[in-house]
């Protein structure tokens, strides 16, 4: 379903991704997991179009989508949740949810808002409050019903659970699962390795720019020596 | 009874630059441009209006003619100058709208010559009506009554459309707006688009009282909008309105307050004023937390 070939991608003379290649199937859940710096976020960045590949190449759902426009890629079905979310502080919650309805049909919009309030009875209680007076934890789940406003076939999860509390984590990682259990085909980067890779179907290991290591969350977590050596104190 | 004289004549005067100044602060708060490319949307509506008065064409068809112009001059500017630009530093930005500036002013002269153009404006421009002894010119309460009514289709715009939820959203982080799917270059036009409306409706006020044209006729205008956009806040939509009505305020009671023979000094004297009000609060009016730019 989304296919990244050989990609290299360059900050200036430094590179940040080199010749990375990974493949995410209709309905898995696959884990990047690898240290602060590793190319994680730049990885993303880069499928969704915010920064162009040096070389190589992206592809979804049988298109070309390299360096696309990120607003053509939403359209098309892929939705990040980016790291430190990012919610418009300045919007309501439910207008910050309403721009995330852009591509989709007119006549589907309050439907879709109305699955939303559902998923998420918290958002519907504060919605008309800025998005800035919201709770970290609240503010998590807006991220990641805004990105669901526009029903993706891909959804692009980074580092959600930074800064949040440890029960707040235990939500997100519950709807992980719960989107897992919807036949969504999820791919999300997250620093507790051990506990992201026990839920995912497979796993990435980025380390430098480069992908180290690869397999079933369950092969990864088996290799000790692995995480003591590329994903370090985050077992 | 005189100052309510001045604060009805300031607030005729303040309305064209609040206009102005909204499309300013509007276009800063997506781009990070200080556009002074802005005001030769007044000289195209200005030359616009001479053409076609010179034609005898009725004012009903002339006046959306040209708002009309000073749209389509405003999206075609973003298209040609400022979308080749658009990730360029602030400081490209700037120097490109201070060259569609002198671009527009140099292709005017070679066309029309520097002189000015002047055209009959209609007699209710000039009109009176007194009240309990003021004597109130009704293209003062028309400018007044125009403004306010654009004021609030501006405030309906941005609260109550999905343009205008894309713009604010856009206008605090772009690349979050992006990746929402809301496309750049859309929000970017739709918003000059806008601008120019707003100044398309400003040269009207502006116009239809002066009653001439010339190359460089939008730039004292421009600077007065850009002048009313920082003191509201550089970015603050609300800002710019209360900024540009304080400026024309401000304006005509330092004219009125001034002794005979040195009124032409009105300007220095505003802009000391000014000055002392940043020395207060640099940051203007209001506090703008958020004006990403694409």
């Amino acid at each position: 379903m989304l296919v990244v070939d050989h990609l290299t991608t360059k900050y200036g003379a430094l590179t940040a991704l080199r010749d990375v290649s990974l493949q995410i199937n209709q309905g898995e859940l696959v884990a990047l997991v690898g240290p602060n710096g590793a190319g994680k976020t730049t990885l993303l960045s880069s499928i969704v179009g915010l920064l162009k590949p040096a070389s190589g190449s992206v592809t979804f759902n049988g298109t070309n989508t390299t360096g696309n426009d990120p607003a053509s890629l939403v359209a098309q079905g892929l939705a990040l949740v980016p790291e430190r979310r990012r919610i418009f502080k300045d919007l309501t919650v439910k207008e910050n949810l309403m721009l995330a309805s852009v591509t989709q049909p007119k006549n589907l919009r309050v439907n879709r808002l109305n699955e939303m309030a559902a998923l998420f009875p918290i958002l519907r209680s504060k919605w008309d409050v800025s998005a800035g007076y919201l709770s970290g934890g609240q503010a998590q789940q807006l991220a990641v019903a805004r990105a669901l406003m526009s029903d993706p076939k891909v959804l692009l999860l980074d580092e959600q659970c930074l800064g949040l509390a440890p029960t707040m984590v235990d939500v997100i990682f519950d709807l992980l699962v719960a989107l897992k259990s919807q036949g969504r085909t999820v791919l999300v980067i997250e620093q507790q390795a051990q506990r992201v890779l026990g839920i995912a179907d497979r796993g990435y290991v980025l380390r430098t720019g480069s992908i180290v290591a690869e397999g079933t969350g369950a092969e990864l977590l088996a290799d000790g020596q692995l995480f003591a050596s590329y994903v370090g104190g985050h077992q | 009874m005189q100052l309510i004289q001045n604060l009805i004549d300031g607030l005729g005067v303040g309305s064209t630059y609040a206009l102005l100044a909204i499309g300013v602060s509007m276009l800063f708060g997506v781009m990070h441009l200080v556009n002074f490319a802005h005001g030769e949307l007044l000289t195209i509506a200005a030359y616009t209006m001479y053409f076609l008065r010179d034609r005898n064409v009725s004012w009903i068809i002339v006046i959306p003619v040209a708002i009309v112009a000073a749209i389509a001059l405003s999206v075609a500017v973003e298209f040609v100058a400022f979308r080749r630009v658009r990730n360029a530093s602030a400081f490209t930005l700037l120097l490109t709208s201070f060259a569609v500036e002198i671009l527009s002013h140099s292709i005017w002269r070679i066309w029309q010559g520097s002189k000015q153009k002047t055209f009959q404006a209609p007699e209710i421009a000039f009109t009176t009506f007194t009240v309990g002894g003021l004597t109130i010119e009704w293209w003062d309460v028309i400018s007044i009554g125009v403004a306010i009514v654009a004021f609030s289709i501006t405030g309906w715009v941005l609260q109550k459309t999905l343009f205008g939820i894309s713009l604010r959203a856009a206008a605090e982080d772009f690349d979050a707006a992006r990746l929402m799917g809301v496309k750049a270059n859309r929000v970017i036009s739709s918003a000059f688009a806008f601008a120019g409306l707003l100044a398309g409706v400003a040269a009207t006020l502006f116009l239809l009282r002066r009653g001439s044209a010339d190359p460089r006729m939008g730039a004292d205008p421009l600077l007065k909008a850009v002048i009313a956009a920082i003191i509201g806040g550089l970015g603050s939509l609300k800002g710019a309105v209360i900024g540009g009505l304080a400026l024309g305020v401000v304006e005509v009671f330092t004219r009125s307050l001034l002794p005979s023979g040195i009124e032409g000094l009105t300007d220095a004297f505003v802009f000391v004023i000014i000055a002392a009000l940043f020395v207060i609060r640099p940051q203007g009016l209001f506090n703008v937390q958020s004006a990403e730019r694409v």
